[in-house]
């Protein structure tokens, strides 16, 4: 660590804090970040600007993700899935917000960890399918749910998602991130087994599980404490009416 | 190959254009000219960017993030089904509506696995370095045409469909890309050394459990601030994994890296830079607070920091 390290090109990570905490908009924010880190790091405008072109087009296959099942979903939506998925979930009484999400979690890790990672996702399967099921679930219970407990359902949901996938995913022997551990330790001089990198996932694999499980649990018991208060209140005003 | 990612490209630019024309011949649209600029320029990107010096495409990102600076990207009326429409159809398919939204998944599946090394006279029939992106599309396809059946509604209505949430996602939906470019530029400038300076030269890690805590927390803070683990891997890897604990500390390489990426991982789950998993959802769900999905999945990324660190103390 003797060697002199140019700490300049930090300048773009602050720009980048300081940028989301007042709230300007994160596009202006990135290309300011951008272009502060390239000049940090001795970059002529034009070289900067060349790379963030080239960085845009390289990165496209990202967006099909997102924009090519927006026609079918809202095709969908318009003929009333969400309403329907809704009212499923509403048949069955022992479910739960809590119950389905740690279902949809067990099935979301344990498909991704042998490879099925594209099961799920935001705009496919959280959007039309798991979000509806789980408000559906949580107003049969408790009727229509108040706006900020509503907003805490949905995104609990979208977190349940994505911690299934990530911590499943790595578990798959043919998934790019085992590749890419065993080719760089493999640079470093340690033949490691992709298997055994794996296998070592495990541990924490079952242990993501058994944590945010819990926090599902506990979600449930939080569900219903703030709808008895919401039902006291809603009790206490009829009575203040009445008088 | 027979079916090329390149296809697809063309698709989302289609997309993005037929969104675009709609909004500039759209006049109660609120933010007509400027929007339609947007996504026709976003759409460009798709249709000719490869044939564009990479310079100008430079340029035609800035203009798209100074259109939505000046807050230019707005959201046009949409003519929905009325509720009663909408009851009474979901009333009518029921679980059929099930399937096409199913089938996206499945058929994604099916390609990528099934068909991943399918020839037919001995030319590759997915693009065989992006066979998910592309089942991913031809998925979308077919539930597009299975969607049009069930419903007898015309794929003009799902334009009109795709148009309306691609509205709602507004310019959040550029941001996962961005983010990936501003991480690219990061990689270039030398952001991940400085990082790994920072982290790693002013700390005393003669006791096995402070280069442990280091190593994990590290890839934690490096993700928080790429927005990616795979670029924090090497990095805190090559600087403290291999030199420190497998080095000094004997441990063994394969424990190391599994539980190093996770770290990486919960880093990921508590960072706005991770747009498309954090962002977009929110966007997707329509939830007021930008920060809603990294709050929900906080305390479980801490908990698991806690997790790797202790097995990674004991495993190693």
């Amino acid at each position: 660590m003797q060697t002199v390290v140019n700490l300049w090109p930090l300048i773009g990570v602050f720009v980048i804090i300081i940028g989301f905490v007042l709230r300007f908009n994160p596009l202006l924010v990135v290309s300011a970040a951008a272009i502060v880190t390239g000049l940090a790091a001795h970059f002529p405008l034009e070289k900067i600007i060349s790379e963030m072109g080239e960085g845009f087009l390289q990165t496209r296959a990202l967006q099909l993700i997102l924009l090519l099942p927006l026609a079918v979903i809202g095709l969908l939506e318009r003929h009333g899935l969400r309403l329907h998925a809704q009212n499923w979930i509403a048949s069955f009484q022992r479910a739960t917000v809590g119950r389905l999400l740690i279902m949809y979690l067990f099935v979301r890790e344990t498909t991704a960890a042998v490879g099925l990672t594209s099961l799920g996702g935001h705009p496919q399967m959280v959007r039309p399918l798991l979000a509806p099921m789980a408000e559906g679930a949580a107003e049969n219970k408790y009727g229509k749910l108040p706006a900020p407990v509503r907003q805490k359902v949905l995104a609990m949901c979208a977190a349940t998602d994505n911690i299934g996938l990530f911590f499943g995913e790595d578990v798959f022997v043919a998934f790019g991130a085992i590749a890419l551990m065993h080719t760089f330790l493999l640079g470093s001089g340690l033949d490691v087994e992709p298997l055994h990198i794996a296998f070592w996932g495990i541990p924490t694999a079952i242990c993501a599980f058994i944590v945010h499980a819990l926090r599902l649990y506990r979600f449930d018991l939080m569900l219903e404490r703030s709808m008895a208060e919401v039902a006291r209140e809603e009790v206490d005003a009829a009575q203040e009416l009445a008088r | 190959m027979i079916i090329s990612i390149e296809y697809f490209y063309w698709l989302a630019g289609v997309l993005l254009l037929i969104t675009a024309g709609m909004i500039l011949t759209d006049r109660t649209h609120p933010k007509r000219w400027t929007s339609g600029l947007f996504w026709a320029l976003f759409a460009m990107v798709f249709l000719i960017g490869d044939r564009l010096s990479p310079f100008v495409v430079g340029i035609g990102v800035l203009v798209m993030a100074g259109i939505a600076g000046i807050g230019g990207v707005g959201r046009g009326t949409h003519a929905e089904l009325h509720v009663k429409a909408a009851r009474a159809s979901a009333g009518r398919l029921g679980h059929k509506l099930f399937i096409p939204a199913l089938s996206i998944p499945l058929v994604t599946v099916i390609g990528s696995i099934l068909l991943k090394n399918t020839q037919i006279g001995g030319v590759p029939l997915l693009d065989p370095k992006n066979t998910t992106f592309v089942s991913l599309g031809i998925g979308c396809m077919v539930a597009l045409v299975l969607a049009c059946i069930l419903t007898r509604d015309t794929p003009l209505q799902g334009l009109r469909e795709s148009r309306r949430l691609t509205e709602a996602l507004g310019w959040t939906m550029v941001l996962p890309q961005m983010l990936a470019m501003l991480g690219l530029l990061f990689n270039d400038a030398g952001v991940g050394t400085a990082v790994a300076h920072v982290t790693t030269a002013y700390i005393n890690m003669d006791y096995r459990l402070v280069a442990v805590m280091v190593y994990v927390l590290g890839m934690a803070l490096f993700t928080v601030i790429m927005g990616n683990g795979f670029a924090a891997f090497p990095v805190m890897t090559g600087g403290v994994g291999v030199p420190v604990l497998v080095g000094i500390y004997d441990a063994n390489p394969a424990v190391m890296a599994a539980i190093g990426m996770f770290s990486g991982y919960c880093g990921t789950l508590m960072t706005p830079m991770a747009a498309n998993f954090n962002i977009v959802p929110v966007a997707l769900l329509e939830l007021p607070d930008k920060y809603a999905v990294i709050k929900a999945q906080m305390p479980t990324a801490l908990m698991m920091l806690v997790v790797n660190i202790v097995l990674l103390y004991l495993l190693m």
